[in-house]
């Protein structure tokens, strides 16, 4: 039996008449990596948002992490991390300062934080790094470490909005060796991409269409499903009929 | 609160890191208060002032329906005590006395010379001396037009007290001034400007999605310009005593309770600009226009606020750099006290508990 970790029905996000997400339902099971795809425009962040606490739902039910988006966010902040589009660590302090003050925020204890913060730079190979500013790393640095990061305090699932946008294919590679490790730590995964390269390297994905889930599935049966060689087939066949442009 | 400590810490990195925020927070009250030695002069309509006349007799009656005739001056006339006046300047109602002795028309007739007193609050300089320049110029005409129908030389000799800033200085006017602006500018900008940047980089949703409460987010992002202000204060406080000479005649602990006061009111401007606007640059802008001409356009510290047409005095009201003005002034350098100034602290506080409602809403509803 697959232990759940978000569980949605029929979530629904409505800005005035426009409804942004339309009753998506959906499981999410722990350890597991969930590819969220779509288009630009088609509701991914919107969900996300909802999910993440951000944004309260127009009506549906969701629970992350056993806990419910409507009453218990609170809950929901402390056992999730976060990661999102734009490069989302402090380019003006160093990379310890940057590690110390996010496991700071998350009451991470003064031991914790030590331990943690010189286990983090061994893993991505910054020891001679740690005093140099983190605006002057290079990008790919930055996002394995903004990743790092988002997952200091241990969360039961981390959300990731578009993490891997400008980076080269050797760096997005490993960046998403750091995701496995972490999947097989038992933190579940939440990623958002557009690169169909990607979706291949989830468990499951689901594919959203104006607000809607069009498909939900593994890669694989997916591919069966639509009679495509490639993810990128399948997305070009379902995300055809989208009516919500850029 | 460990949580609230790494915040602090963190905003604190961020002010030290940047060259360009720390010489505009530490350079700009020094380069003010050298620059706004140059105060200006103005001319200044309808001033409130009082005449005692003691005499009562033709010279003093003559003299005084010049005054009233005169666009300058509204004009009291009762018989006040010396310490009604007094009492009168110290709450504002009055600009200047003009004191008519008794028998003055008897000692001009006699000895051919007599005299009035002119008593002037000079804790505002400018007009100080523009007021008794006026008057001075109204007993010369009446002397110049008795001498007219006489041979005698008749000579009126207008003795001169100046209130709380005898010898004139510029600088007690200007002080409080450069402290309203300086608090208004590095609050309101730098707290806007520091949140408006985390929403721009895309922090703010991470820290958003932490459990860390968005109110605390906000007052940390508060306290470090709060301290930077208070130093400010200081700065500005030493420098005017020890460089311009002039004393705090007032309380130094309520000047600074005050100061807390206006800087949690600009905090607040500061907070609501940035809900508002969502790039660094916008949030500058609408910070320099925001605060930055009000204050000093209708502080009253660069322009007599009695000079302006009705309206602009009304806008001026909404103004908070101009309480704060009135109330340094009347501490440093009248030496009153709390009860002297609690009606300009009311409006102030009543301001700033406005502007945090409306700010602390719109912020919820952008989270929603």
């Amino acid at each position: 039996m697959k232990e759940s970790v978000i569980k949605t029905e029929k979530l629904t996000k409505r800005f005035g008449d426009f409804v942004a997400v339309n009753e998506i339902s959906f499981e999410v099971f722990k350890g597991e990596v969930f590819g969220f795809l779509g288009a630009n425009g088609a509701g991914k962040t919107t969900a996300m948002r909802m999910l993440c606490g951000l944004s309260v739902p127009s009506s549906g039910i969701a629970t992350v992490a056993g806990f419910d988006v409507f009453k218990q966010t609170e809950n929901i902040k402390r056992n999730i991390g976060y990661m999102s589009q734009k490069f989302s660590l402090y380019e003006d302090l160093t990379v310890l300062e940057n590690i110390r003050f996010f496991g700071g925020i998350y009451g991470l204890s003064d031991k914790q934080l030590k331990e943690k913060s010189s286990e983090l730079v061994l893993t991505l190979g910054l020891q001679n790094e740690t005093k140099k500013l983190v605006g002057a790393l290079p990008l790919g640095w930055k996002q394995k470490l903004a990743f790092s990061v988002a997952i200091i305090h241990q969360p039961k699932i981390v959300f990731l909005d578009e993490p891997t946008g400008g980076v080269d294919p050797v760096t997005r590679r490993q960046f998403w060796d750091l995701i496995y490790e972490a999947a097989n730590s038992g933190i579940t995964i939440f990623v958002t991409t557009h690169y169909m390269d990607e979706a291949e390297y989830c468990n499951r994905v689901s594919m959203m269409v104006d607000g809607s889930i069009k498909a939900l599935d593994s890669p694989s049966n997916l591919k069966k499903q639509f009679s495509a060689t490639s993810m990128d087939e399948v997305f070009f066949e379902l995300a055809r009929g989208a009516k919500r442009g850029e | 609160m460990k949580q609230f400590l790494v915040f602090i810490k963190k905003e604190f990195y961020h002010v030290f890191r940047d060259r360009k925020t720390l010489l505009m927070l530490f350079g700009l009250p020094i380069a003010q208060i050298v620059l706004f030695g140059f105060a200006l002069t103005n001319e200044i309509k309808n001033n409130r002032i009082v005449i005692v006349d003691y005499a009562k007799d033709l010279a003093s009656q003559q003299i005084i329906n010049k005054i009233e005739a005169s666009k300058y001056f509204d004009i009291d006339k009762s018989l006040m005590s010396h310490n009604e006046i007094e009492a009168a300047f110290k709450e504002g109602k009055i600009k200047m006395a003009v004191v008519f002795p008794a028998g003055f028309n008897n000692e001009l007739l006699h000895l051919n010379k007599s005299q009035i007193q002119l008593i002037v609050d000079a804790s505002d300089p400018n007009t100080g001396t523009t007021l008794t320049t006026y008057i001075s110029s109204i007993v010369m005409t009446y002397q110049t037009e008795l001498m007219k129908n006489n041979s005698i030389p008749y000579r009126i000799v207008p003795e001169l007290r100046m209130l709380y800033n005898p010898e004139l200085k510029g600088a007690p006017n200007f002080v409080p001034g450069v402290m309203a602006l300086v608090m208004m500018l590095i609050c309101v900008m730098m707290t806007s400007v520091s949140i408006v940047k985390e929403k721009e980089k895309g922090t703010m949703e991470v820290l958003l999605v932490s459990p860390f409460r968005p109110i605390l987010v906000i007052i940390s992002k508060a306290v470090p310009y709060l301290l930077i202000s208070l130093v400010n204060v200081s700065i500005i406080l030493l420098l005017s005593v020890y460089l311009l000479d002039l004393p705090i005649n007032g309380s130094v602990l309520l000047l600074f309770a005050e100061s807390t006061l206006l800087i949690i009111t600009a905090l607040s401007l500061g907070l609501l600009i940035s809900t508002a606007t969502e790039s660094q640059q916008a949030a500058m802008l609408l910070s320099m226009m925001g605060m930055m001409l009000p204050t000093v356009f209708f502080s009253g510290f660069m322009f007599p606020i009695e000079n302006m047409p009705f309206p602009l005095q009304m806008i001026s009201n909404l103004v908070p750099a101009k309480w704060y003005y009135i109330i340094v002034k009347s501490i440093m350098i009248k030496g009153l006290g709390f009860s002297a100034i609690w009606k300009e602290t009311l409006i102030l506080v009543g301001m700033t508990v406005f502007l945090l409602t409306i700010s602390f809403r719109k912020f919820k509803i952008r989270l929603a």
